[in-house]
């Protein structure tokens, strides 16, 4: 056999299921998008815009999202931080594997069950059952943004955590070192040299946890009780409960689409970041 | 800073640790600990939906390993070296697997799959002699493990390609030179060398099929994962039942991904000396 002959052997099987399981579905849900929705569900052929022209009838969701989302990345990536600063500048090198280790673990296992451990503290015999012994009363957790965020942050902390981690294992330590000879207070070494070093695993963990939230179902299903709900949840009702195809076929592409657009004027944003610190040290 | 790295510690571990503590619970109620009992993990492995979702997760996760890492090596490896159409083309389609949200994946293989055997149906009742019951398909553990298996594929394909181009190609030419058949070459010098990563990638298909739940969500049909399960037992109420259930999952996922830890890194230092 030909060499030719035979990569083309090795490529099909993978080549083809990609083709069937990913491009065509994604092209029907294109397709399906223009079409209308059907007497009892599902989907009429047409070409037709009045899917996308509805999609503020789902406008909570994507304000939903796009809120929270944006904010969790966020709120994880403050809590993120120190602790990959920690762990790569700070610890001692006996202990660095293990607990680095000990911070992906958890993002290893379910995260249906890690999001359910916190029904029992957010819920009325958790935490607010314990606020009440010290006198605060009526403080509802569960089924708010709040608990929502708190979910986002414990499930996708340690993806945040361990590009940052990279970043300042990577960085030189004498540079810091450097920088406290020359008379700099720790605050200024760690704005001036630490902090700009670290932006490529800032940046790359924000972008992660991002896309991942984008297309976020269980954490608002589980703590969200059906109050806090993103786009997500709007797609399993809309495919599931009413069988709403063409309408759901234009709420994923737009989800898909505003993805897109955010996350690459983000990395737009990022690189202009990176070439402005490119300059200043040319100078 | 110790402190506070202290204090997300506890973060991360609390909620895994109620969960574990309260599977071992005597009592009934899901908040109150009222001593300590293995009740629930009998109950859980003596209930029929539990251990049938429980198969059916395994099934479906070895299967979508199996094929996942068989497919996504021979990808790999036919890869290295294509250019032009084809490899923008693959790079396109892993990327896009990648990237899209589970969530996106799984309705888009629900209506297009369907919609597919919404047509082929009648096509095969047509086809099919008098008399004889046609085969009908349907969304079922073959559509869940195809839809596993693509995007665990891509996963492999880029956990095999990061280790091959860390290869030196010199000994697999080295091997042709000799007069090693492809497929010589294949067996006792790019297999072994490529070993860890195909492993890794198997247990990172297997572990991701097995935890996975909103693609299965939508194309499971009528079979019900464990994930599924647990999902819609979540949504009926809190019971220690599910969490001896979860406490046994997330040990046995430990486990494997151990595994698969320890394996990659052998690999790393092997091909470091």
């Amino acid at each position: 056999m030909t060499e030719r002959g035979r990569k083309a052997l090795l490529l099909a099987p993978a080549g083809i299921w990609l083709l069937v399981m990913l491009a065509l579905p994604l092209l029907v849900v294109f397709v399906f998008s223009f079409g209308e929705r059907g007497a009892a569900g599902g989907y009429v052929p047409a070409f037709t815009l009045e899917q996308y022209a509805n999609l503020p009838a789902r406008w909570t969701a994507f304000k939903n999202t796009l809120i929270l989302a944006p904010l969790g990345t966020i709120a994880a990536l403050v809590i993120a931080y120190p602790l990959a600063y920690f762990l790569a500048v700070r610890c001692s090198p006996k202990w660095r594997t293990s607990l680095l280790i000990l911070v992906i673990v958890p993002f290893w296992t379910s995260i249906l069950i890690r999001s359910y451990a916190w029904i029992f503290i957010l819920g009325g015999r958790g935490l607010p059952a314990l606020l009440e012994t010290i006198g605060i009363d009526d403080v509802r957790l569960i089924n708010t943004p709040f608990a929502v965020l708190v979910g986002i942050v414990y499930g996708y902390l340690p993806l945040m955590v361990f590009p940052i981690f990279v970043s300042l294992d990577k960085l030189d330590k004498r540079l810091l070192e450097a920088s406290a000879d020359l008379g700099s207070t720790p605050w200024r070494t760690f704005r001036q040299v630490t902090l700009p070093l670290s932006v490529p695993g800032i940046a790359t963990g924000c972008m992660l946890v991002f896309i991942l939230l984008m297309g976020e179902f269980l954490i608002p299903a589980i703590l969200g009780g059906g109050k806090v709900f993103f786009v997500g949840n709007a797609l399993v009702d809309l495919f599931l409960q009413s069988r709403n195809w063409a309408y759901g076929s234009a709420v994923a592409m737009t989800l898909v689409v505003v993805m897109l657009v955010t996350v690459s004027i983000y990395m737009k944003f990022i690189s202009r970041l990176g070439g402005q610190r490119e300059d200043v040290s040319l100078m | 800073m110790r402190l506070y790295a202290i204090c997300v510690y506890l973060f991360l571990y609390i909620p895994i640790g109620i969960i574990a503590l309260f599977s071992f619970n005597a009592g009934r109620h899901a908040s109150q600990f009222m001593g300590f009992s293995t009740q629930w993990y009998g109950k859980a492995l003596d209930n029929p939906f539990v251990m049938d979702a429980l198969e059916t997760s395994l099934l479906a996760a070895f299967i979508t390993a199996c094929l996942a890492s068989t497919l996504g090596t021979m990808a790999a490896i036919a890869l290295q070296g294509v250019t032009g159409w084809l490899r923008t083309l693959f790079d396109a389609m892993i990327y896009i697997a990648i990237m899209i949200p589970g969530i996106v994946i799984g309705i888009a293989t629900l209506i297009a799959l369907v919609t597919v055997f919404g047509w082929l149906n009648p096509l095969l009742a047509s086809l099919w002699p008098d008399g004889a019951n046609p085969p009908q398909l349907s969304m079922g553990m073959p559509t869940l493990v195809a839809a596993h298996t693509m995007f665990t594929m891509a996963l492999v394909i880029i956990i095999v390609r990061a280790r091959l181009s860390g290869m030196d190609r010199a000994l697999m030419e080295a091997s042709a030179d000799l007069f090693a058949t492809p497929w010589g070459t294949f067996r006792q010098v790019t297999l072994p060398l490529i070993a860890p990563a195909i492993l890794a990638g198997f247990l990172l298909s297997f572990t991701f099929s097995f935890d996975d739940f909103i693609i299965a969500f939508f194309v499971a049909g009528s079979e019900t994962t464990l994930p599924i399960y647990i999902f819609s037992s979540i949504r009926r109420g809190v019971t220690p039942e599910i969490n001896a259930i979860g406490t046994m999952v997330m040990g046995a996922s430990l486990l494997l991904l151990v595994a698969a830890q320890l394996l990659l890194r052998r690999g790393a230092s092997k091909s470091n000396n």
